[in-house]
């Protein structure tokens, strides 16, 4: 299998950064990436020749038009937020974020709310404490690329006991296939914080002949205490391969949700980890995804305990149409030293087709003794005797395996945070399921 | 028309074998009917056959509601016909809510165009769902999902009164209940009985019918009813147990398909 070459490297990564007046810490610092990016390799998720794939994509910088009000935004995306309302929202059109949105109430209180790029000159030293500190520069070539190329980008800093009610929404858009298009998202939730992030990629490519490549990448630290519910649906045209790396690191007693909807027309590889490093530190990773098409997807969810009396659950659920493909991994690493961990994780996946394929694949890697962990996969049809019962009511066949299907979707679905994200998310599943 | 439910001469196989060997019985409609027997006489047999569980391959015979061939029609037609069975082992679904589910039975039987508003079926079901003493919770809970046994049995009442079938069918709906709970079950059917509406109950035990008083009782046994009488029937059985009557008839092993 070979790895494509790429003529992108160190000289290519400053560049670009130059040409956008970057600060010159991270010139140096996406210098070094770019060699990183000229030297790696791809990673290999289980089962998915991703090598197979058209990954040597830089694309150009296209940044969008900046807008000062939502209701200059592109059309695409007016359905996605609410106009109307002052909550905290941001938006990253192709290249660069091209809106933002904090209530002065919570820039009082020392909340900060914006572009990646910006907080580079802003915030550099939360910058160079945090970003790609959990997802490193230096795993493979999509991470080196990503470090090298990553524009717009969110930042999300809450401070010290600081709580937001309302979630903060990113949207991350693209209506150029040509377009560098790597958001980097980094949340850093101080000590005893409160926060909900509702996340969504979207994309409107039309006719194209080039491939989209969503590169992109979140980082969320919650420091002690911390509370940070993420929620995230992605769902871009066919042309478009999505490449998501998700990283939570929680410190003591710290807390992260993570509710994604991988709903994606393309190629997909998401990988969703917790860090559990500090003690009593907790993570609830839920994932669903419809396949449909000729798709493929690497679909991974891991949870890594250090910390004692952590405790983490993964619950992914999967339905596959068509000629779709999903592998699904759930990794449930218990380090030794954190003594009465409990890692617990579920895979099902749910066919539809005798062409489609989604293998479940869970595993527990267990170096403590003293810990409890589990896990239960299965992969199956409609449940016929489901469908019966239904039936016996009175429902019609085609209603019953709907309302089993949507069902089976459901406990993600119903538990996304915002009413425009969950509603997106039911149109996705309609036009995905018919 | 003289009855409102009919069975004839029904046989019906469960993976090849034959487990209902002619089964006769005709209702009136506004009438009571238990069917008691003892385990593997093919009592749930012939309920799921009538409802027409796909695993259940009915062989011979003809069923009739109000004149209307029940066989002819599919599961969710039979339903829309006005056949209704409370099953013995519902099926627990997740990530469809209890409302829904029974919004959606309803706008089945109500059709396009006709649908029930979202106010008037809240109210309705929890009207229902206070009669049975259940709690309000249970509406948006997921259908029978971590339901008690208890719990689940009184789900199947609920779903009984709101889509007010014209043929009820109880498969042993009193195993696993206490007896609070079993007298709830019971004035919820009896809140059903009406001249219009038939009961079937298919029970172990006499015990229900202290509750649910039986028009007529049948003992069910080889696959077929082999006596029918009114409630002393039930109360003798009670007293004495089923030798009897296999003595009477002559009958060595009561069961079915134990081959």
């Amino acid at each position: 299998m070979s790895t494509p070459t790429t003529s992108f490297g160190r000289e290519a990564a400053a560049a670009i950064s130059r040409s956008k007046n970057e600060p010159s810490w991270l010139v140096a610092w996406r210098e070094e990436a770019g060699e990183l990016a000229a030297t790696l390799e791809l990673p290999k998720p289980e089962k998915t020749p991703i090598a197979r794939w058209n990954l040597d994509v830089q694309g150009v910088h296209r940044p969008g038009k900046a807008v000062s009000s939502p209701a200059e935004l592109p059309q695409a995306i007016a359905s996605l937020l609410d106009a109307q309302s002052d909550a905290p929202v941001i938006v990253q059109h192709n290249s660069s974020v091209v809106f933002a949105r904090l209530p002065e109430e919570l820039k009082a209180k020392g909340v900060v709310l914006s572009s990646l790029e910006d907080a580079a000159r802003t915030h550099e030293d939360l910058l160079r404490a945090h970003l790609m500190k959990a997802y490193e520069p230096n795993e493979h070539k999509l991470s080196a690329m990503h470090a090298a190329l990553w524009n717009g980008g969110v930042f999300l800093y809450v401070p010290r006991g600081v709580e937001i009610e309302a979630p903060v929404q990113a949207i991350l858009f693209a209506d150029d296939a040509e377009a560098t298009f790597v958001p980097h998202i980094l949340v850093v939730a101080d000590a005893n914080s409160r926060v909900s992030v509702v996340e969504n990629v979207t994309s409107s490519l039309g006719e194209t002949e080039a491939t989209l490549l969503h590169n992109g990448a979140v980082e969320v630290f919650a420091k002690a205490g911390a509370h940070v519910q993420y929620a995230a649906v992605h769902h871009m045209d066919s042309s478009a391969i999505d490449i998501s790396y998700r990283r939570a690191v929680l410190d003591n007693d710290a807390r992260i949700e993570w509710i994604i909807g991988d709903m994606h027309e393309g190629n997909v590889v998401a990988d969703t980890l917790s860090v559990l490093k500090g003690n009593g530190s907790t993570s609830d990773a839920k994932v669903i995804s419809v396949g449909t098409g000729s798709q493929r997807m690497s679909l991974t969810t891991r949870a890594v305990h250090f910390g004692r009396s952590s405790e983490s659950d993964m619950v992914t659920r999967a339905v596959m149409k068509d000629e779709a493909t999903a592998i699904i991994n759930g990794i449930s690493k218990i380090e030794k030293g954190a003594t009465k961990a409990n890692g617990q994780q579920t895979e099902r996946v749910l066919m539809l087709s005798p062409k489609a394929r989604g293998d479940a694949n869970p595993i527990l890697l267990i170096d403590e003794d003293d810990v409890k962990a589990g896990h239960a996969a299965s992969v199956g049809q409609v449940n016929a005797e489901q469908v019966h019962y239904l039936m016996s009511r009175g429902i019609t066949r085609t209603e019953a395996e709907r309302l089993i299907i949507y069902g089976f979707l459901d406990p993600v679905v119903s538990e996304i945070p915002l009413e425009a994200a969950r509603e997106q998310l039911q149109r996705i599943l309609e036009r995905k399921l018919g | 028309m003289s009855s409102l439910f009919e069975i004839r001469g029904l046989k019906s196989a469960i993976e090849g074998k034959e487990i209902l060997k002619g089964f006769d019985l005709t209702m009136g409609a506004g009438e009571v009917h238990a069917i008691m027997g003892p385990n593997g006489t093919g009592k749930s047999t012939l309920a799921s056959s009538i409802m027409g569980h796909p695993k259940y391959e009915v062989t011979e015979g003809e069923v009739f509601l109000e004149g209307e061939d029940v066989l002819e029609m599919g599961v969710d037609e039979r339903a829309r016909a006005g056949l209704f069975l409370a099953m013995q082992y519902p099926s627990e679904i997740t990530g469809v809510t209890n409302a829904d589910f029974l919004r959606s039975a309803i706008n089945a039987r109500r059709g396009e165009g006709n649908e029930i508003s979202l106010i008037k079926f809240v109210r309705l079901m929890e009207g229902k769902m206070k009669e049975l003493e259940m709690n309000p919770e249970f509406m948006h809970r997921y259908l029978n999902e971590g339901f008690s046994g208890g719990e689940k049995k009184r789900n199947e009442i609920l779903q009984m009164m709101m889509l007010e079938p014209k043929l009820v069918i109880l498969d042993e709906i009193d195993s696993g209940l206490d007896i609070d709970a079993l007298k709830i079950v019971a004035a919820g059917v009896n809140a059903m009985r009406s001249p219009e509406r038939s009961f079937l109950i298919i029970t172990h035990y006499q015990r229900l019918l202290n509750y649910i008083k039986p028009d007529f009782v049948h003992v069910m046994m080889q696959g077929r009813i082999v006596k029918s009488g009114g409630p002393e029937l039930a109360e003798r059985l009670e007293a004495e147990g089923y030798d009897w009557v296999k003595e009477e008839l002559g009958i060595v092993d009561e069961t079915v398909g134990q081959a």
